[in-house]
C-alpha cells in the first residue's frame, strides 16, 4: 500500500481525496487545509490524519506521494519541500506562477528520480485521446488552421472573489482556464513557439481577464486561435474543444464527441466521405472508481501506477506542465504590448 | 415505488453523450410551461413519479402542482439533490466557507449571529440537516416519498470513506420527511458494502444499468453479481448507455435482473415517453411477473 496525502481541500482537492482514497494500492492516510471547518469534517467523518501545516505533515507521515490542490501561489514551496523529502507529486494545473520556479521544480523532480504529474485532465479523456490518434494517422492530411475554446459559467456577476480574483496568486481565466486549452494544443497539435496577438478582457472581474483570445504559431509550422472565456452562462459547465482543419478535412473535438468530415473516404479507418462522428460513450477510458468524469480517477491512476512501477510518466509531466507555463507567459506579455 | 420513474435531465440540457443535443435541449425547454407540457403527456400515459434535481427552475413546477392539486393528485416528486453545479460554480468562486454562508438560510445565521459558523464548525449533522431542508423547501405540500443524495455527493462521500455522513442522512430523512433515503451512484458495489457497514440495511439505490457496461465502474460482471446475489432496491439509470445503446436491447439486458425495481428515464416528446414506457413494462416487468 502507497501511504499518500493531499494539501489543500477545496474543490479538486476533497474530489482527488476521494479518487484517491477509493483506490485499492493507496492508503490515504493524511490531508492538509487552512480551513477549520474543513478540516474538523474530516477529522469526525474521514479515517485520516489532519494538518494545518504542510511541512509537519510530510514530516511526520512517511508519505510515498502527495497531491496538492492548493491555490497556485503556493505550488512552488509545497512541491519543492516535497521532493526534497523524495516524495512523488501530483500537482494541480497551472503549474507555478514563475516560470523560473518551475523550472527549478522540474529539474529536482528529474534529479532525485521523482514521478511527477500535472493535473491536466483533458488528456485523459477519450476524444482527446482519439483526436490524437487520429492526427497520428493523417487522417486530415496537411493541417491548415486549428482553434483552441473553453467556454464556462464561471465569473457572471460583478462581484469580490477568492484568490481566483488575484492576478498575482493564479486568478483569471488565462490560468484557471485558458490553461487547459493551452496544455491541449501543445500536446495534440505542437508546442507554441510564438505569440503574435492577444487580447485579454475583463468583464466582470476587477483586476483579472474573463476571457483571453490569441493568435499563435506551434513548432510544426501550423498557426491558429484561441478563444477562452469564462464568463459565458451559455455554457453549463466549463466546455473545451479543438477545432482542426486539414486538406482532407476537419474535425471538431469536445469531452462528448468527434465530429469527423472527410473529403474522401479513408478505408483504414473505416472513415466514409462526409461526417462521421464518434461518441464518448465508446472512447472513455474505463475506471474503478467514478467521480465527475472517468478522467479525473483516469489520471490518478495513471500517477499511481507510475509511482508503484517507479515508471517514469509520458503524460502531464512537470516539464509539459512548465511549458503551458511558459506559453501562457508569452501571452501575457504580449496583451500587455497592445 | 412505480415501476417507471420519469427523469429530468432533458429538461436542463444535461445530455452525457453530446454538448450539441444539449443544447438544443435548453432552447427547447426555456420556458417552465413547456416542462410542465412533457410533465402532463407523461402523466396522461400513467406515469406517476418525477424524479428531479433540486434546481431552481424545479420550484416554479413545484407551484405550478400545488395550484392545480387535482391534477397532481396522485403524482408523486423524488428530490435529488444537491444541485451540484449551482454549489461547484459557487466554490470555485467563492470557497467552500463562501459557499456555505450563501446557501445556508440567511436566518439561520442570523439566529446564531455570534456563534453561526463556530456552531457549524462543531455541529456537521446540523449542517447536513440545514442544506437537506433549504433543499427541500421547494417541495412543500408535494408527496416525496423517496429523497436521493446525487450521486457527485454519494461518491465523493464514500471515496472519501466519510460512511457516518450516509447514516446520519438516513436516520433524519426518515424522521423529518417520513420518506426513504435514496442513493444516486455511479460506483454502486462499493456504496452498497459501504452502505451496510454502517448498518443501512436494503437500500434504495439508483445507478448506471446497461448492457455495455456505461458508467458501471467496478466493472459489469460485479455489477450483475450484485444484481444476483445482494439485498438492495436497484433503481436502472443510463439504460441506453446515454444513446449507444437500442431500447428494446437495453430493456432486454435489464430482464435478466428481476431484483431491479424500477427503470428510470427521461424523454422529450409524447411519443418517445409512450414507447419507452410500453417498452418497459411490456418487456421486462412482464418477463418478470412471469418468472
Amino acid at each position: 500500500m502507497l501511504r499518500a496525502a493531499i494539501v489543500g481541500l477545496g474543490k479538486m482537492g476533497i474530489s482527488h481525496a476521494a479518487i484517491v482514497g477509493a483506490n485499492p494500492s493507496v492508503d490515504l492516510v493524511a490531508v492538509c487545509d487552512t480551513s477549520s471547518l474543513v478540516l474538523n469534517g474530516f477529522k469526525k467523518y474521514a479515517p485520516v490524519e489532519v494538518y494545518s501545516d504542510f511541512r509537519k505533515m510530510m514530516d511526520e507521515e512517511q508519505l510515498d506521494f502527495i497531491v496538492i490542490a492548493t491555490p497556485t501561489k503556493l505550488h512552488f514551496p509545497m512541491v519543492k519541500y516535497a521532493l526534497e523529502k523524495g516524495i512523488h507529486v501530483f500537482c494541480e494545473k497551472p503549474f507555478c506562477l514563475s516560470t523560473d520556479e518551475g523550472a527549478e521544480l522540474v529539474e529536482l523532480a528529474e534529479r532525485n528520480s521523482l514521478i511527477n504529474q500535472v493535473g491536466y485532465h483533458n488528456h485523459f479523456i477519450g476524444t482527446f485521446r482519439e483526436l490524437k490518434r487520429l492526427l497520428e494517422e493523417d487522417v486530415l492530411g496537411d493541417l491548415l488552421h486549428f482553434t483552441g475554446e473553453a467556454y464556462g459559467p464561471v465569473v457572471t456577476k460583478e462581484k469580490v472573489g477568492t484568490w481566483r480574483s488575484k492576478p498575482n496568486e493564479g486568478g483569471g481565466c488565462l490560468y484557471d482556464y485558458a490553461s487547459h486549452v493551452l496544455n491541449l494544443i501543445q500536446e495534440v497539435l505542437g508546442r507554441p513557439v510564438k505569440v503574435t496577438g492577444s487580447l485579454m478582457k475583463s468583464i466582470y472581474s476587477k483586476g483579472v481577464e474573463d476571457a483571453v483570445y490569441s493568435l499563435m504559431e506551434l513548432d510544426n509550422n501550423l498557426s491558429g486561435t484561441l478563444l477562452v472565456n469564462w464568463s459565458d452562462e451559455t455554457y453549463r459547465k466549463m466546455s473545451t474543444s479543438l477545432t482542426i482543419q486539414g486538406k482532407k478535412g476537419k474535425i471538431i473535438c469536445d469531452a462528448t464527441e468527434l465530429k469527423i468530415f472527410l473529403k474522401e473516404d479513408n478505408p483504414r479507418e473505416g472513415l466514409e466521405k462526409g461526417w462521421t462522428i464518434k461518441y464518448i460513450t465508446d472512447l472513455a477510458l474505463p475506471v474503478d472508481f467514478y467521480l465527475r468524469g472517468e478522467e479525473y480517477s483516469a489520471q490518478i491512476d495513471y500517477f499511481v501506477n507510475n509511482v508503484l512501477s517507479r515508471k517514469k510518466g509520458l503524460v502531464n509531466t512537470f516539464e509539459q506542465g512548465l511549458y503551458t507555463d511558459k506559453v501562457m507567459e508569452m501571452i501575457m506579455d504580449k496583451a500587455k504590448l497592445n | 415505488m412505480d415501476k417507471v420513474l420519469f427523469g429530468d435531465n432533458q429538461f436542463f440540457g444535461v445530455n452525457h453523450a453530446s454538448d450539441e443535443k444539449s443544447r438544443a435541449q435548453a432552447l427547447r425547454f426555456k420556458d417552465d410551461a413547456a416542462i410542465i407540457r412533457v410533465l402532463d403527456q407523461a402523466i396522461d400515459l400513467g406515469i406517476n413519479t418525477f424524479m428531479c434535481t433540486t434546481h431552481d427552475r424545479i420550484a416554479n413546477i413545484c407551484d405550478h402542482m400545488r395550484a392545480h392539486p387535482e391534477r397532481y393528485e396522485h403524482f408523486k416528486i423524488h428530490p435529488c439533490m444537491p444541485y451540484a453545479h449551482k454549489y461547484a460554480n459557487a466554490v470555485t468562486e467563492l470557497g467552500i466557507l463562501g459557499t456555505i454562508k450563501q446557501y445556508v438560510p440567511g436566518n439561520f445565521l442570523g439566529t446564531f449571529t455570534k456563534g453561526g459558523l463556530a456552531f457549524l464548525n462543531k455541529d456537521f449533522s446540523k449542517l447536513m440537516q440545514i442544506l437537506v431542508d433549504a433543499e427541500m423547501k421547494m417541495f412543500k405540500g408535494i408527496d416525496t416519498p423517496v429523497i436521493f443524495i446525487q450521486n457527485v455527493l454519494v461518491d465523493m462521500i464514500l471515496g472519501l470513506k466519510m460512511y457516518g455522513v450516509f447514516k446520519e442522512y438516513d436516520d433524519y430523512i426518515r424522521q423529518k420527511y417520513k420518506a426513504e433515503p435514496g442513493y444516486i451512484t455511479m460506483n454502486m458495489p462499493a456504496l452498497l458494502d459501504a452502505l451496510e457497514s454502517v448498518g443501512i440495511e436494503n437500500p434504495i439505490i439508483c445507478a448506471s444499468i446497461n448492457k455495455i457496461g456505461f458508467r458501471m465502474s467496478g466493472g459489469i460482471e460485479l455489477y450483475e453479481q450484485y444484481l444476483n446475489e445482494r439485498k438492495f432496491r436497484p433503481i436502472a439509470m443510463q439504460v441506453l448507455a446515454a444513446g449507444a445503446l437500442r431500447p428494446k436491447e437495453a430493456i432486454e439486458y435489464l430482464g435478466r435482473f428481476p431484483k431491479i425495481e424500477s427503470v428510470l428515464f427521461g424523454a422529450s416528446s409524447r411519443n418517445h415517453i409512450q414507447e419507452t414506457k410500453e417498452l418497459i413494462e411490456k418487456n421486462y416487468f412482464s418477463v418478470k411477473a412471469i418468472k
